[in-house]
């Protein structure tokens, strides 16, 4: 049973990182129809991002949170602006082929400023242990989840509610129609790209915090394509129980063989998608008769 | 019919001044720089009027439309000469936002409403230029039909629901202009009655001026103060409602009538329009 609950822990927690990773994949393909190869290293420039702000420049921690956040839609704004603007209405492979390039572009930045040894990160997240239903728990694992549960939350208000949310939604849904309402269709695609940024900077946070600071974060995109796609590729509260749903999995497969959880994922991604082929939430077209 | 210049019939033809909201001067639009679709293309719209753009399939209503809206970059098309002004100012090269700010709202052909949005939301998008003095009283209360139906998702209403949802959604921005492209096409003959009765209201109730393209001539004519009648990317004729109603073209062309008055058969028409169109 304590094993159990172990393992629902540490797989909601990877869950938890998976879905704000796979939030901003989301957010840019429903805005922008652009399926963005990059989600991965935009995670590990975040990360690193963080790392400049907290631990080579020294800034207090929530400056360099903030410093990171800003930093990172910046970024965001300036590959939508100087990459991805000019090839708005061209062949959606050949924008994959772009996304696939800056994503080496970025790995290859990383790695001329910060080499490929990993780096030492002070925590941030609390060390102790606490015990959930029996089960002695890592706190930072909890947390994880909490900052997760938070920012995904916001983003969901956001959507439903503020004007600009709605205004990307309607954006995602029409663009010709978006225009003649006076929304700039420029402006929410550059808000997309900030915000895919801003989400992954925080994945990418939590993830070296838990994990360790390296290059390696950036395969970590690989694994959010089966949340995505279990969820629905244009479904915020889809990523959740996708990331929830893959990061659960893979951690009982672990608990039961080792060397299972890298399989388990893509087994409960075939089963579901012969089931619902727009994924649990994704929008199927509609056709009215 | 196919002289070079419009022909006007009436010394009542205004003219530009304090009274026009929206000037079309001697526009040309091109399409992927090479595609001629209007040519000297001109026309006014009198601050307080409905005015009645007709013409057949193909003769660039609705591009006409989209030099207004500044939509033409959205498929490679551009004003290659002439100018579009809009309450005295220039606007021909305008971003669509803020044609919209200015008080331009268009109602798109084919509905467009956002599927995947609640009705409501599809408000709020309309809303957009507004920020908080958006008044979804005033819409809700002009198409009480809408309110009922607030939190149901747009792509599911009917397509009388939809049409109703379009112009509500393009009042939202509380235009001054509002151009309507074929607000009755599609739609069941008397929910067509409905939207004319809108149209209608929308100009006496509401007091806005609005530009309605349509092909049905006789509907659109019936609520419009004045018309123009287009053909290949230009005007041919232009007038007073009532006596576009009268012209004897018209009647053959659009309204379907021959010269005793009788309904003619498509046939004859189409045949008609091909004789013609070679003198």
């Amino acid at each position: 049973m304590s094993q159990f609950v172990q393992l629902t822990v540490y797989g909601l927690a990877n869950g938890a990182v998976l879905a704000l990773a796979a939030l901003g994949f989301v957010l840019i393909y429903k805005a922008t129809s652009v399926i963005n190869f990059a989600q991965g290293e935009l995670l590990l420039v975040g990360a690193y991002l963080f790392y400049t702000a907290f631990v080579l420049l020294r800034l207090p921690f929530a400056v360099a949170v903030l410093v990171g956040v800003a930093a990172a839609a910046v970024l965001g704004v300036g590959i939508e602006r100087v990459i991805l603007r000019p090839l708005i209405g061209e062949d959606p492979i050949a924008v994959i082929m772009v996304t696939i390039g800056l994503a080496a572009v970025l790995k290859a930045v990383v790695t001329m400023f910060f080499g490929t040894t990993p780096r030492e990160m002070p925590k941030v997240l609390p060390a102790g242990t606490a015990t959930v239903a029996g089960a002695t728990v890592p706190l930072d694992r909890l947390v994880a989840v909490a900052v997760a549960v938070v920012v995904l939350a916001a983003f969901t208000v956001f959507f439903r509610w503020s004007r600009h949310g709605v205004a990307m939604r309607a954006v995602a849904d029409d663009q010709q129609a978006a225009l003649v309402q006076g929304i700039s269709v420029r402006r929410i695609f550059a808000l997309a790209w900030a915000f895919a940024a801003v989400s992954a900077l925080i994945a990418g946070l939590l993830l070296a915090d838990i994990a360790e600071l390296s290059q390696n974060l950036g395969t970590f995109g690989l694994v959010v394509f089966p949340v995505v796609i279990l969820g629905g590729l244009d479904s915020v509260p889809g990523t959740i129980i996708g990331g929830a749903v893959i990061g659960l999995v893979s951690q009982y497969a672990e608990g039961m063989s080792a060397g299972a959880s890298q399989v388990a994922p893509y087994v409960v991604l075939v089963l579901i998608l012969l089931l619902r082929p727009y994924g649990l939430f994704g929008q199927p077209r509609i056709e009215r008769v | 019919m196919t002289s070079g210049r419009a022909t006007s019939m009436s010394d009542r033809e205004p003219a530009v001044g304090a009274d026009t909201l929206l000037t079309v001067d001697n526009v040309e639009v091109i399409y992927d720089e090479v595609i001629l679709v209007l040519r000297g293309m001109s026309l006014i719209v009198p601050r307080g009027e409905v005015v009645a753009l007709l013409g057949s399939n193909g003769a660039g209503k609705s591009t006409t439309l989209k030099a207004i809206t500044g939509l033409l970059p959205t498929e490679h098309g551009a004003v290659t000469e002439g100018t579009v002004t809009f309450d005295g100012a220039d606007i021909t090269r305008a971003e669509p936002a803020e044609r919209v700010r200015r008080g331009i709202a268009l109602v798109m052909e084919g509905r467009r409403v956002f599927e995947h949005l609640t009705v409501h939301e599809n408000l709020v998008a309309g809303a957009y230029t507004r920020g908080a003095a958006a008044d979804f009283d005033r819409v809700y209360g002009f198409l009480p039909r809408l309110a009922g139906l607030r939190g149901r998702v747009a792509g599911y209403l009917s397509g009388g629901e939809q049409q109703m949802l379009a112009i509500g959604r393009a009042l939202m921005s509380d235009p001054r202009l509002l151009l309507l492209d074929e607000p009755s096409l599609g739609l069941a003959p008397l929910l067509v009655d409905e939207m004319f009765d809108i149209v209608r209201r929308l100009n006496t109730d509401l007091g806005l001026t609005a530009l309605l393209v349509e092909q049905n001539a006789r509907r659109a004519l019936a609520v419009a103060h004045r018309g123009y009648v287009m053909e290949s990317g230009r005007i041919v004729l232009a007038g007073t409602a009532a006596e576009l109603a009268d012209n004897p073209d018209v009647k053959e062309f659009y309204l379907g009538l021959g010269e005793a008055g009788g309904r003619r058969s498509y046939r004859d028409v189409k045949h008609y329009k091909r004789r013609k169109r070679w003198l």
